[in-house]
């Protein structure tokens, strides 16, 4: 019997489609193995029967001979940022806790219109803000890797680590994800997947619980290259719903695969060269180039000069945007309210959002708060936003010397639980490679690379053009092919 | 550049999130950690430099203007606007009496 559960996207999709084994099959076997994951707490609910359904809804096309859906009989994990209509939605937090959506968003509509079943919803750090999913209300998500001959539990990454976590326990064959300033690529590398974060609009945001709009963009994350494309397919595409969304065809990145790169210019940005990387981060970049020229490509040096100002005005411009969007949350139109005896209107929302928001969400929107504020408006919010303008040049100019971009993902392996609490500062240099090319709204992607001494996953990251996810997936692809990522964490759930 | 505790708690309120005297000691090195790092964003030069506004070049869209042209973002939903409400009286929302 094929054991269900070590098949991705596209084998699920072809064996259901060709009749090698029934959606309903897989889905049970996918239901069980979440089910016997509770150790990961990748899930903060289950939805077996919404899996069933689907795959019950796919057998039954198929047995019509009806379309099945470029996803169809694939059972997915939900990001517990998406809505998901009549199914608790909760980012994480204790103030949106119970509530359960009127509608569907339209990344999770466009993935059950393609054929894909939904396994639960997906634990994160709170409202998408941690790079380590330890700001959960619903408790920290354990990777299911571990350092070799140890027993301490290990960081997903984060915010997408309940993701993560699931796809590499190989309990969900692919799962959604969100990335503001890195949480698809940051936990994808700390787990040994793959994840592409697209061009800013290509994927809608509508019915995405917002944390940072201007960066916000959901993508797939999944065990290889082909099913991230396959999934981004079925995830991306206009929304009149959403003001950003891109009114552009969505192309069939699938279909245009390709490993070979003769002709193509791979840069690689010297300011990535920084202080306090890993080394073996470094030699993993140096096997890259090695794969990539391998593929034919050409290994050009470019640079980004203000890669370094990247990080900081990230956390200028997220927290700010953060304090505006969670001014939402209020008590009064949904959620948590927390009314104390004879309180006011005002003393109720101080006292519902100190309730219901966990640290790490407080001191962003305290950080957005003070940096919009009267008199320092100027001095951080507007200097951002100029950074921002030339991180973005940087990497247009780069694009004049090369198709796409390699470097790391993260600048370290996964670490333990609990080992970065103490200075939120250190946690968000985690995101130092990955949150420029947010900054620019570019297509970028981690894929595993190999393992480090201690037995843990290290990823590399490539950043395209603008709406040019194929070079991204292309030259992801070449990476795979060469290094034959094949390390699972070994089952202790 | 540091915020001082008294400045926090002018923060916390108006960011409407209610913080005890603990909360606070704990917050104030914690944001100053970070607002000093955020400084080196001063030795930047961007005079000339226009702060972005759009990170993708993309128009703003005009759609026909037509009562309800999206069904799921227009009105007659009062039902499913007030489901997740905590306190829904009379087809509102309840809060607090505002005036005395």
């Amino acid at each position: 019997m094929t054991e269900f559960t070590n098949l991705g996207v596209k084998e699920i999709r072809d064996g259901v489609a060709g009749g090698d084994f029934t959606a309903r099959e897989v889905a049970e076997s996918f239901n069980a193995a979440v089910a016997a994951a509770a150790e990961l707490n990748a899930f903060i609910v289950t939805t077996p029967d919404h899996a069933l359904a689907a795959a019950d809804s796919v057998d039954a096309k198929r047995a019509k001979g009806e379309d099945l859906g470029i996803m169809g009989g694939v059972p997915i994990g939900m990001k517990d940022l998406f809505a998901t209509k009549g199914v608790q939605t909760t980012a994480a937090s204790h103030i949106l806790e119970g509530f359960t959506p009127q509608y569907e968003s339209t990344v999770s509509q466009k993935l059950w219109d393609a054929g894909a079943g939904m396994l639960g919803k997906l634990n994160l750090d709170q409202f998408a803000m941690g790079s380590s999913n330890e700001t959960s209300y619903f408790g920290n998500v354990n990777s299911p890797w571990r350092k070799e001959g140890a027993n301490a539990g290990m960081s997903p990454g984060g915010s997408s680590g309940g993701s993560s976590s699931a796809v590499a326990a190989r309990i969900a064959p692919a799962a959604t994800g969100t990335d503001t300033g890195g949480s698809i690529r940051q936990p994808a590398a700390f787990t040994g997947i793959c994840g592409i974060k697209p061009t800013y609009g290509r994927c809608s945001r509508w019915g995405v619980v917002a944390f940072a709009s201007s960066l916000d963009q959901a993508g797939p994350m999944a065990r290889s290259v082909e099913d991230c494309a396959i999934m981004l397919k079925a995830m991306a595409g206009f929304d009149p719903k959403d003001a950003t969304s891109l009114q552009m065809d969505v192309p069939n990145w699938e279909a245009a695969l390709s490993a070979d790169l003769k002709g193509k210019k791979i840069g690689i940005p010297k300011e990535y060269r920084m202080d306090g990387t890993d080394e073996e981060i470094l030699k993993s970049w140096e096997q890259g180039k090695e794969w990539l020229r391998d593929a034919g490509a050409e290994i050009v040096d470019v640079s980004l000069p203000h890669t370094k100002y990247a990080l900081p005005a990230y956390y200028i411009v997220a927290p700010a945007e953060a304090s505006s969007n969670l001014a939402r949350y209020d008590g009064v139109r949904y959620g948590l309210r927390d009314l104390p005896d004879g309180a006011g209107l005002q003393d109720m929302y101080a006292a519902t959002r100190a309730e219901g928001f966990g640290d790490e969400v407080k001191r962003r929107i305290l950080i957005g708060t003070y940096v919009l504020s009267a008199g320092f408006y100027d001095a951080y919010y507007t200097q951002a936003q100029k950074i921002r303008t030339l991180v973005a040049q940087d990497f247009a100019k780069a694009f004049e010397q090369c198709d796409a971009i390699l470097a790391p993902t993260t600048p370290t392996a996964s670490f333990p639980l609990g080992s970065l609490n103490e200075d939120p500062l250190t946690m968000y240099l985690n995101d130092v490679f990955a949150v420029p090319a947010s900054l620019a709204g570019l297509p970028a992607m981690s894929v595993p690379a190999m393992v480090n001494s201690d037995g843990l996953p290290l990823g590399l990251q490539i950043v395209g053009k603008p709406f040019d996810e194929q070079s991204v997936l292309n030259t992801g692809l070449a990476i795979q092919q060469r290094a034959g990522f094949d390390a699972a964490p070994e089952k202790w759930w | 550049m540091s915020v001082t505790r008294e400045e926090v708690a002018k923060i916390a309120s108006l960011a409407r999130i209610k913080m005890g005297e603990e909360e606070l000691d704990r917050m104030v090195p914690e944001l100053n950690n970070i607002l000093d790092w955020v400084e080196q964003l001063g030795e930047v030069d961007t005079a000339g430099v226009e702060p972005m506004t759009a990170v993708i070049p993309n128009t703003v869209r005009l759609r026909d203007d037509v009562v309800d042209a999206i069904p799921e973002t227009s009105g007659g939903r009062r039902e499913d606007v007030l489901a997740n409400a905590p306190a829904a009286e009379h087809g509102f929302f309840g809060v607090p009496k505002v005036i005395e």
